[in-house]
């Protein structure tokens, strides 16, 4: 680097300064952090003095300040030293790392919140009881984590296959104009609001089994309608990866076309296809709206998926904090638990979802 | 070889036919499926559309006046959600496609998607019970001292509940979305573009500006436009957050709001009964109807980007 080929003329008071193009007006490696440091001992001190006069010390006020402090030194520090085009580059980076930092925050603060006040109920007693005959205290969520797993493995049934199929259709057979048609369709199908999916459901089972009716299995079926596409998109992407070769080998072996997709195609993109479904899943499962208006809600245990109101875990923490009672701080208990419970499905749905397509994707040699 | 032979077409075996036969059945699902959405929807909503006040008790004259405050809602905050996540957008997906450290990219590309895996109404939970107690002293501030800018005009919400802290929430809601499409985008910005800006003596910026945000413009766009389909759509985090009036006014900070179409279908279909059903789901129609319209545009700034750059 530059470093290195410089002479060290600012430590030469005797010779004439030779101006180093290369180095010259230039802020020194370290300028940003020291600046910003600078910039946060001043509003920490700042906001230090408002502290001793009485009122608690603002963490939030002083990053704010903090972050104004250096993105206005920093800028006005480099247009003096380095010209105004490296001073507009140091602002826009300031800005761009500020917004990074921006949405940390929600996600932080999010994480902080659903921990602390969801241990409050993150008990045995949660996962074992349900909420039939409980007012105030106790009581749990069993019958919403028990309607969540048939009402989300109901809609995987039926979403998988047609997903997969639909997908090798369009991948391995698909021509003209219904591939195209099919293609198009499964982009709006995935833009379809969750609400209106839930919607559908129940105009579907309204017509048949009279307006009023909620149950699992349309809560499942809108559950699905938001699926198929999320299935789609992702096998379909899985299935184009496979290189032409491996299937021409297997043609040219003699082996049929629906057993080459059967034993070479899908072997070697079922990791790649076993992520896209786990995703899948874990975008449904917190689907509220559609549960809410197909499956309704309810205190007891259900078990069937054709017969009567089916409560899930989203719906739960909707209804416990919509519904509070005597004392309000057990439904929001229960509400916080819930979600606490919701967030680490999704979230262990995601990991082993990552760790299967890292772990069992196919080795290509290259 | 003969002249022009006959193709020679593969034998078909029963395995093939039942196979392909399935397959082609699976695609026509999807058909089936989005036809039958229409369909039912459109049937149930026939009614609402010729009901008054006589027959369904939510409406006080006629459905269109029922359904105008409420289109104008969604439209409100979904476009404030907009505003406020798009520039932190692409902030984000530049800091992590050209500013971040190379090993650190996926990982921090990985925390901002783990904000897309959080369940909506979780997101409502946070937002009444954290957000909009932080943010309410602020509104109070800029309503006593920006009262006079219209959008801020008093008097303020006292809970916080109001239609920025609902687009604040739709905002961090569609922020992994804008910023997952916009960091693929700026990814495959030509390397050798770059290069040649930086060669020609430009800061990161001015490459940047010069080299990435052009490459990526249609994708900014396209991404924005998925965005803001999806915080039409979003429901539970607005029904929670949101304390709605059903009032149609540009007023940010005051505890009178507009309420919106998703969110007003969740608050008040579980007690709806007779013909306020229908109405509730011609609602839902005219939602379907915008959110349609909106991804056609994105799907249709994607194709025309993809026919003449050749990046796809």
């Amino acid at each position: 680097m530059t470093t290195t080929i410089t002479p060290p003329e600012t430590r030469g008071p005797a010779a004439a300064p030779v101006s180093n193009s290369l180095t010259a007006g230039k802020l020194p490696n370290g300028a940003s952090w020291m600046v910003l440091g600078g910039s946060v001992l001043v509003s920490a001190g700042l906001f230090g003095v408002i502290a001793f006069s009485g009122a608690e010390f603002n963490w939030v006020g002083t990053f704010v300040v903090a972050a104004l402090v250096y993105v206005v030194t920093i800028t006005l520090l480099s247009r003096i030293v380095e010209g105004s085009r490296r001073a507009t580059d140091r602002f826009v980076t300031a800005l761009v790392t500020g917004a990074f930092l921006l949405a940390m925050i929600p996600l932080i603060s999010l994480s902080i919140t659903v921990v602390t006040f969801g241990l409050n109920r993150f008990d045995a007693e949660f996962f074992s009881y349900s909420m039939r005959n409980v007012t105030g205290e106790g009581g749990g969520a069993l019958h919403a984590i028990v309607g969540t797993v048939l009402m989300t493995g109901t809609a995987a049934l039926i979403s998988i296959p047609i997903g997969l199929m639909t997908s090798i259709y369009l991948v391995e057979y698909g021509r003209g104009r219904l591939a195209r048609g099919i293609t198009f369709l499964v982009d709006v199908m995935t833009g379809i609001p969750s609400i209106v999916a839930g919607l559908f459901a129940y105009a579907l089972f309204a017509i048949f089994w009279g307006p009023g009716t909620r149950t699992g299995i349309a809560g499942a079926v809108a559950l699905a309608v938001l699926m198929i596409p999320v299935v789609v998109r992702s096998s379909e992407e899985m299935l184009r990866l496979v290189p032409v070769e491996l299937r021409e080998a297997a043609y040219a072996l003699g082996v049929p076309k629906w057993l080459t997709i059967v034993k070479v195609v899908l072997p070697t993109s079922i990791a790649g296809i076993t992520t896209g479904i786990m995703l899948a899943i874990a975008r449904v499962i917190g689907e509220t709206a559609p549960l809410l208006i197909a499956a309704g809600f309810t205190n007891s245990m259900n078990y069937d998926m054709t017969e009567g109101r089916m409560q899930s875990l989203p719906v739960f923490v909707y209804t416990q904090y919509a519904n509070q009672g005597n004392p309000p701080e057990a439904y929001l208990d229960r509400a916080w638990a819930a979600a606490l419970t919701l967030i680490l499905i999704v979230m262990v749905l995601n990991l082993v979802a990552r760790l299967v397509a890292r772990f069992f994707a196919p080795k290509y040699g290259r | 070889m003969t002249t022009a032979a006959a193709p020679i077409r593969a034998k078909q075996r029963p395995g093939d036919r039942v196979f392909s036969k399935s397959a082609v059945f699976a695609g026509s699902m999807i058909l089936v499926t989005l036809a039958a959405v229409a369909t039912f929807l459109i049937v149930q909503s026939i009614p609402a559309l010729f009901a008054d006040g006589e027959d369904a008790s939510i409406l006080d004259s006629n459905f269109w006046a029922y359904v105008g405050p409420l289109v104008f809602g969604t439209i409100w905050a979904a476009a404030l959600a907009l505003l406020i996540a798009l520039p932190i957008s692409i902030g984000i997906a530049l800091f992590i496609s050209h500013y971040a450290p190379r090993r650190l990219a996926s990982v921090l590309g990985y925390v901002v998607d783990l904000l897309a895996a959080v369940p909506s109404v979780v997101f409502g939970l946070w937002g009444i019970g954290v957000l909009a107690p932080a943010v309410q002293p602020l509104y109070s501030w800029l309503v006593d001292n920006l009262g006079w800018f219209p959008l801020f005009a008093g008097p303020v919400s006292g809970t916080g509940r109001t239609i920025l802290t609902a687009a604040l929430v739709l905002a961090v809601m569609i922020i992994p979305i804008i910023t997952a499409i916009s960091r693929e985008v700026f990814l495959q910005t030509p390397v050798l573009h770059e290069e040649a800006a930086l060669a020609l003596g430009a800061t990161r910026w001015e490459m940047i500006r010069t080299a990435v945000l052009p490459f990526g413009r249609p994708g900014i766009i396209s991404a924005a436009v998925l965005g803001l389909g999806r915080a039409l759509g979003e429901t539970m985090a607005v029904a929670m957050v949101l304390s709605a009036t059903g009032a149609v006014t540009f007023q940010l900070l005051t505890s009178v709001n507009p309420s919106t179409i998703a969110a007003n279908i969740a608050l008040s279909f579980p007690e709806a009964y007779g013909i306020n059903v229908n109405v509730l789901i011609a609602t839902g129609l005219i939602l379907f109807i915008v959110t349609f319209a909106v991804n056609a545009i994105a799907r249709w700034i994607v194709a025309r980007r993809a026919e003449f750059s050749g990046a796809n």
